[in-house]
C-alpha cells in the first residue's frame, strides 16, 4: 500500500493530504506516526487537490513527518458470535485482554436503510415491569424508545431495570444486549458492568467503551460499531437485541467538534445543520424484517443541557425516535424514583403492540384516562399556589389529590420491584376509581362495568 | 462502462464531497440526470460553474473516486405516468420499493435502478374514441381498470394532437401502441414528466367544495377546499403524522398521495400494512387501492429526500388531468427544507435565515401552488389538494419553514404539546388555528349539512373563546369565584372540547364521523347549554345545571356506530332531568 507523506495542514481532527491518487470518498485511512504508532481515520472530502481526512483518534502525534495510507475501502466492522461476553474499545478493539474477534463477516459501518417495504411492523409488546412504561409508554420490540434525561438524575438506573426485566410474556426466543458507551465516566461504565455481571447480562451482551477521557471523535464511529453488531445479531443469528447507547449529548458534542473544525456554516446552538439527518442514521437503524427471525429495539440515552427539551439535541433526537421517556427533576427531588415524568413522555408504537390480544383490552383506555387525570390535577397543582386549595371546586380537588396519588403509587416503585402489566393495569383502575365514574369519559361504559373495581367487586362478591 | 454510448456526453469526477459531486468536461445543462461513477448512480446537476458541473447524488457517494466517470443523460428528472401507479410504494426518486427488495434485498443498496411502472404488466385497455375523432393534448382516449379506480389513459400534454389514425382496445404494456395519429404519432399509455415543471391546466377554479375528513375539528371548525393548501406544524409527538394518516385515510378525495419526506420507516410500514385492510367508506374497497405512497425515509439519502415531493405532485397532478379529486399529504416539508439546506450548505451558497438556502420561500411557495381546483385540458374537472406536515425546532413556530408556509397556505392546523401531553387529540389548537376557505364554504355547508350549522359553528367558536378569557380569570381567583353563568359557559366549553374536538383516531368508530354526526353532536351540546341558561333564568344554581347526569352520556355518543337511537334517548332523559328540576 502506497504511504503519502504530503500533510499540509492539521486543524483539530482533520488532516488534509495533498497530491494522492485518487482516494474513495468515505474510504478508511491509517495514519503511521513517527514512533510506529497507527491511527484510523476516514475520507470527508476527496479531490484531485486535496484529501481531508477525520481522525478517530487523538491527532496528537501527528506531523508533516507522518505516513498517510489509504485502504481503498470504506470502513468494515469483522463480526462473529464470539463477540457476545466481549468488552470492545469504542472503536471496536478488544479490551477485556482477550483475543482478538475470529470475523465470520466484515460489514459495512455506515448501516444501510432497511426498504421501508421490508419491514415488518412492531407489535410485540415488552414487559418492562415499570408501570410508568408497560401501562402508559409501552415499549414494542423493534422501537426506538430514548431516555430524556438531565445531569445528576438517574437515568442509568432506569436503563438498567429495563434491560433487568425487559421481556416478552410467553416467549422464549434468544436475547443479545448491545451497549455503547460514548463519552461517559469510568465509574458510570463500572455501574454498569457490575449490574451486568451481577445478572449474568455480560454473557450475551457486547459492550463497546468509548470513556471520558477516549478520544471525542472516535465517538462517531462507536454506535455504528454496535449497530452493526446489532444488526448481525440480529437479523443474521435470530437474536432479539437491546441496544442501549449513552450518551447520545456526548455524541452530539464529537460532531459539533468536527462540524466546526470543517468551518461549516453551523445551524441551531452551533450544531451542524445535517445532525437530523446525521441521527438518524443511527436511530433508524432499529426494527423488524419480514420473514427474518430477530430484531433490534433501541434504547438511547441522552442528557439534556440544561434539563431543555427544546435543545436541539433531545428535539432532533424526538423527531426521529419513536417516543421519549422523560426523566424529571422535580419528581427525583420529591423522592420518586423513577422519576419518569409521563405527560411529556410518549411511545408511539405503543397503539401497535396493546390491547387485546397483546396485553389487555382496556389498556389503550386506561392510559389515556390516567393521562388525562393526571394533566388535569398537575395543572391544578399551579393554581393552587395562588388561589389556595379552598377556592377550588369540588371536583378540581378530586383530581389535584389525584395527581399526588398517581405520582406515589403508579409512578414510584423499586428500583427491583417487577410489576406484571395486570398488575399496572389493576393499579390503574384503583386510582381511576378514587374519580367520580362519570368524569372517566375516555373509557366506554362497557369496559368501565367489566373493569372498575366497583362492578369488579360486585360482579365477585 | 457502457459501449457503444456518445462521448460527447462524458465527464469526470473532480471532487466528492458526501452527496455532492463535482465533474469536469461534461456538457451538462441545470437539472440533467447524470449517472455519476463506475456504479452509475443517479444524480442531478444543480449548478454550472466555470469548468465545474456540480451534482447532487441520489444514491450513497462511499467509496466513489475522483477520475471516474460521468455521463450525462441529457433528460431531466422525470416520473412514469401510466396504469401501475395506485399501490405503489415508491422512493424518492419514483423506484419502486417492492422491487428493490427484489433485486437487492432487505436494505436498500446503491447502483440499482428500476422503472416507476411495470413494463411486463398488461393491462386491458378500452377506448373511448375511435378513428377519425379529432384529439387534443390532454384528450381522454380510453380507460383501464387500474384498481376500482379507472385509469384514464390520455393524450400527453405536449402532443400536438390530431386526428386518430387507428386506435383499438386490448392487452397492451405501458409501452404498446394503443393509438396512432393521421401524422403518425404512436401514442402509448406511459407518459413521462419532468418532476419540477407542473402539469399544465386550462384554469384554475375557486375552491367552493370542502374536503371533508371525518375529523371534527377540521370538518367542523377548519375545513380544508378542496384544492386546498394547509399547513399543520407541531413539535415532535403532537399528532402530524397521525393527523396525515386520518387524512389518507378518511378524506373524500379519489385519489390519495402520501409522500413520508425524511420521516420514519416504522410509519411507511404502518400504512404499507394498514391501508390495504381498511375501507374506503365511500367504495368499500381497501383504501390502497386508492393510494400512492412515496417513502424517503430519514436514512434515505438527502438528495433523493428533496426530489420526493416534486415525485409526489407530479403524480398528484397526473390523476388530477384524469378528473380526480386528489389530496397529497408530505410528511414533513421541514425535513424537505432541511434536504435544501444541506445541499445548499455543501454548494457554500451564502445561507439565508437560520442557514436555509435564500430561495426557501420560492421553492415552498411553487411547490404548494401546484395545489388547485382545475379545469384540465380535456374538459374535465379535478383537483389537488397539499397539506403539508411542518417539524418546527423546538415547536417554535416562529422559524423560517413554518413562516414562509404560513405566508403561503389558507389553512393553519396548530398543533399545541400542551394539548398531546394531556392526550388531548387531536391536538389541535382552536384558538390558534385558522381557515380562510370559511367563507368560501359556508353556501356548501348550508347546502349539504343545514342551514343551521354556520350559526351552529360560530357560537361554538364563540363559547371556545369565551372559556378562554375566562380560565385567565380563574387562574386568578378560583372558578367558585366566577359569575353563575360563567361557571355554566365553563362546563359547556369542556363539553365541546371533550365531545366534539377530541377524536381517538385509534378508536374504530371514534376515528371516522361523518358530518351527519358531527351535527347531531354539537346541536346536541347547544341544546344542553340552551336548556341551561333557561333553567338558570328561572333560578337554577350553576351547580344543579352542572349536575344534569344525562348530559354525561353525550361523551359515549362518539364511540357509538349506530348512535341515533342513543342519543334521542340522552335527549330525552336531559329534557325529562330539567324539567324536574324545573318542578322542584
Ligand atoms: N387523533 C389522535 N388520536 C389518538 N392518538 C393520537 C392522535 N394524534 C396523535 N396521537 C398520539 O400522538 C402520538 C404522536 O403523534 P405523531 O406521531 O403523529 O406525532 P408527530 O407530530 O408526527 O411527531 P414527529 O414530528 O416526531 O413525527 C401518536 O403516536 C399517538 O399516540
Ligand atoms: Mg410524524
Amino acid at each position: 500500500m502506497k504511504e503519502y507523506r504530503t500533510i499540509s495542514q492539521i486543524a483539530g481532527p482533520l488532516v488534509f493530504v495533498e497530491k494522492t491518487e485518487p482516494v474513495g470518498y468515505s474510504e478508511l485511512v491509517n495514519i503511521v506516526t513517527a514512533d510506529g504508532t497507527i491511527k484510523r481515520g476516514q475520507v470527508l472530502d476527496t479531490s484531485d487537490e486535496i484529501v481531508v481526512v477525520q481522525v478517530f483518534e487523538t491527532t496528537a502525534g501527528i506531523g508533516r513527518d507522518s505516513g498517510i495510507r489509504f485502504t481503498g475501502e470504506t470502513i468494515k466492522m469483522p463480526v462473529g458470535r464470539d463477540m457476545l461476553g466481549r468488552i470492545l474499545s469504542g472503536g471496536g478493539k478488544p479490551i477485556d485482554g482477550g483475543p482478538e474477534i475470529v470475523p465470520e463477516k466484515r460489514l459495512e459501518t455506515t448501516g444501510a436503510a432497511i426498504n421501508p417495504y421490508a419491514r415488518a411492523p412492531p407489535a410485540d409488546f415488552i414487559q418492562t415491569g415499570i408501570s410508568t412504561l408497560d401501562g402508559t409508554n409501552t415499549l414494542v420490540r423493534g422501537q426506538k424508545l430514548p431516555i430524556f434525561s438531565a445531569s445528576g438524575l438517574p437515568h442509568n438506573d432506569v436503563a438498567l431495570q429495563i434491560a433487568r426485566q425487559a421481556k416478552v410474556p410467553g416467549s422464549t426466543e434468544e436475547f443479545a444486549v448491545v451497549f455503547a458507551a460514548m463519552g461517559i465516566t469510568r465509574e458510570e461504565a463500572n455501574y454498569f458492568m457490575a449490574d451486568f455481571e451481577k445478572t449474568g447480562a455480560l454473557e450475551r451482551a457486547v459492550v463497546f467503551l468509548n470513556l471520558a477521557d477516549d478520544p471525542a471523535v472516535e465517538r462517531i464511529i462507536t454506535p455504528r460499531l454496535a449497530l452493526t453488531t446489532a444488526e448481525y445479531l440480529a437479523f443474521d443469528l435470530g437474536y432479539h437485541v437491546l441496544v442501549i447507547l449513552t450518551d447520545m449529548t456526548n455524541y452530539c458534542e464529537a460532531l459539533r467538534q468536527i462540524g466546526a473544525a470543517r468551518e461549516e456554516v453551523p445551524g441551531r446552538r452551533g450544531y451542524p445543520g445535517y445532525m437530523y439527518t446525521d441521527l438518524a442514521s443511527i436511530y433508524e437503524r432499529a426494527g423488524i424484517i419480514k420473514g427474518v427471525k430477530g430484531s433490534v429495539t433501541q434504547i438511547p440515552i441522552l442528557t439534556m443541557p440544561g434539563d431543555d427539551i427544546t435543545h436541539p439535541i433531545p428535539d432532533l433526537t424526538g423527531y426521529i425516535t419513536e417516543g421519549q421517556i422523560v426523566v424529571n427533576r422535580e419528581l427525583h427531588r420529591k423522592g420518586i424514583y423513577p422519576p419518569i415524568n409521563v405527560l411529556p413522555s410518549l411511545s408511539r408504537l405503543m397503539n401497535l403492540g396493546i390491547g387485546k390480544g397483546h396485553t389487555r383490552e382496556d389498556h389503550k383506555k386506561v392510559s389515556d384516562q390516567l393521562y388525562a387525570a393526571y394533566a388535569e390535577g398537575n395543572d391544578l397543582r399551579g393554581l393552587v399556589a395562588i388561589v389556595g386549595k379552598d377556592a377550588l371546586s369540588e371536583r378540581d380537588r378530586m383530581f389535584l389529590e389525584f395527581a399526588d396519588l398517581f405520582e406515589d403509587r403508579f409512578v414510584r416503585q423499586g428500583l427491583y420491584e417487577d410489576r406484571s402489566i395486570e398488575e399496572t393495569l389493576d393499579l390503574g383502575w384503583d386510582l381511576l376509581a378514587t374519580l367520580p365514574e362519570e368524569q372517566l369519559v375516555r373509557i366506554d361504559r362497557e369496559l368501565i362495568q367489566k373493569y372498575h373495581p366497583k362492578y369488579r367487586k360486585k360482579a365477585q362478591g | 462502462m457502457k459501449k457503444g454510448k456518445e462521448k460527447r456526453a462524458q465527464g469526470a469526477l473532480k471532487r466528492i464531497s458526501g452527496p455532492v459531486v463535482t465533474a469536469v468536461g461534461l456538457d451538462a445543462h441545470m437539472y440533467d440526470v447524470v449517472k455519476v461513477g463506475n456504479e452509475e448512480l443517479m444524480g442531478e446537476v444543480i449548478k454550472i460553474q466555470g469548468e465545474n458541473t456540480i451534482i447532487q447524488v441520489y444514491e450513497d457517494t462511499a467509496g466513489i473516486r475522483p477520475g471516474e466517470p460521468v455521463e450525462n443523460t441529457g433528460l431531466s428528472l422525470t416520473v412514469e405516468l401510466g396504469p401501475g401507479l395506485l399501490t405503489s410504494i415508491y422512493d424518492g426518486i419514483q423506484r419502486p420499493l417492492e422491487v428493490l427488495v427484489d433485486k437487492m434485498g432487505n436494505f436498500i443498496e446503491r447502483g440499482v435502478s428500476a422503472p416507476g411502472l411495470s413494463h411486463e404488466k398488461k393491462w386491458e385497455f378500452v377506448p373511448t374514441v375511435k378513428a377519425g375523432d379529432d384529439v387534443k393534448a390532454g384528450d381522454i382516449l380510453g380507460t383501464v381498470q387500474e384498481t376500482n379506480i379507472v385509469h384514464k389513459v390520455m393524450v400527453p400534454p405536449r402532443s400536438k394532437g390530431g386526428k386518430i389514425k387507428e386506435i383499438s382496445g386490448g392487452s397492451f404494456t405501458v409501452d404498446e401502441t394503443i393509438c396512432i395519429l393521421e401524422d403518425g404519432t404512436e401514442i402509448t399509455m406511459l407518459q413521462r414528466w419532468p418532476v419540477r415543471v407542473p402539469r399544465p391546466v386550462k384554469e384554475k377554479l375557486n375552491p367552493d367544495i370542502p374536503l371533508i375528513t371525518g375529523q371534527r375539528i377540521l370538518d367542523g371548525l377548519f375545513p380544508i377546499a378542496k384544492g386546498g393548501t394547509a399547513a399543520i406544524p407541531g413539535p415532535f409527538g403532537s399528532g402530524k403524522t397521525v393527523a396525515q394518516q386520518q387524512l389518507a385515510k378518511w378524506s373524500d378525495a379519489e385519489i390519495v398521495v402520501y409522500i413520508g419526506c425524511g420521516e420514519r420507516g416504522n410509519e411507511m410500514t404502518e400504512v404499507l400494512t394498514e391501508f390495504p385492510e381498511l375501507e374506503d367508506p365511500k367504495t368499500g374497497r381497501p383504501l390502497m387501492e386508492r393510494t400512492v405512497l412515496i417513502a424517503n425515509t430519514s436514512n434515505m439519502p438527502v438528495a433523493a429526500r428533496e426530489a420526493s415531493v416534486y415525485t409526489g405532485i407530479t403524480i398528484a397532478e397526473y390523476f388530477r388531468d384524469m378528473g380526480y379529486d386528489v389530496s397529497l399529504m408530505a410528511d414533513s416539508t421541514s425535513r424537505w427544507a432541511e434536504a435544501m439546506r444541506e445541499i445548499s450548505s455543501r454548494l457554500e451558497e451564502m445561507p439565508g435565515e437560520e442557514g436555509y438556502p435564500a430561495y426557501l420561500a420560492a421553492r415552498l411557495s411553487e411547490f404548494y401552488e401546484r395545489a388547485g381546483r382545475v379545469v384540465n385540458a380535456n374538459g374535465t374537472s379535478g383537483s389537488v389538494s397539499v397539506i403539508g406536515a411542518v417539524s418546527p425546532p423546538g415547536g417554535d413556530f416562529s422559524e423560517p419553514v413554518t413562516q414562509n408556509t404560513l405566508r403561503i397556505v389558507k389553512v393553519f392546523w396548530a398543533l399545541d404539546a400542551k394539548l398531546s401531553q394531556r392526550r388531548h387529540f387531536p391536538a389541535i389548537n382552536w384558538l390558534n388555528s385558522y381557515s380562510l376557505y370559511l367563507g368560501a364554504l359556508n353556501e356548501w355547508y348550508d347546502r349539504e349539512v343545514s342551514p343551521e350549522w354556520n350559526p351552529l359553528r360560530s357560537w361554538a367558536m364563540g363559547v371556545l373563546q369565551k372559556e378562554a378569557e375566562l380560565q385567565e380569570i380563574v387562574q386568578l381567583v378560583g372558578s367558585d369565584a366566577l359569575p353563575d353563568e360563567e361557571q355554566v359557559t365553563i362546563e359547556v366549553a369542556r363539553m365541546i372540547r371533550e365531545i366534539f374536538l377530541q377524536q381517538n383516531a385509534y378508536d374504530p368508530v371514534d376515528t371516522y364521523c361523518s358530518m351527519t354526526k358531527q351535527y347531531d353532536m354539537m346541536k346536541s351540546i347547544k341544546h344542553y347549554a340552551d336548556l341551561a341558561r333557561t333553567a338558570q333564568v328561572g333560578g337554577a344554581t350553576p351547580q344543579q345545571v352542572v349536575g344534569i347526569k344525562s348530559k354525561n352520556e353525550l361523551v359515549q355518543i362518539k364511540f357509538i356506530k349506530d348512535y341515533e337511537p342513543v342519543l334521542e334517548k340522552i335527549l330525552k332523559d336531559m329534557k325529562a332531568e330539567f324539567d324536574a328540576m324545573r318542578a322542584a
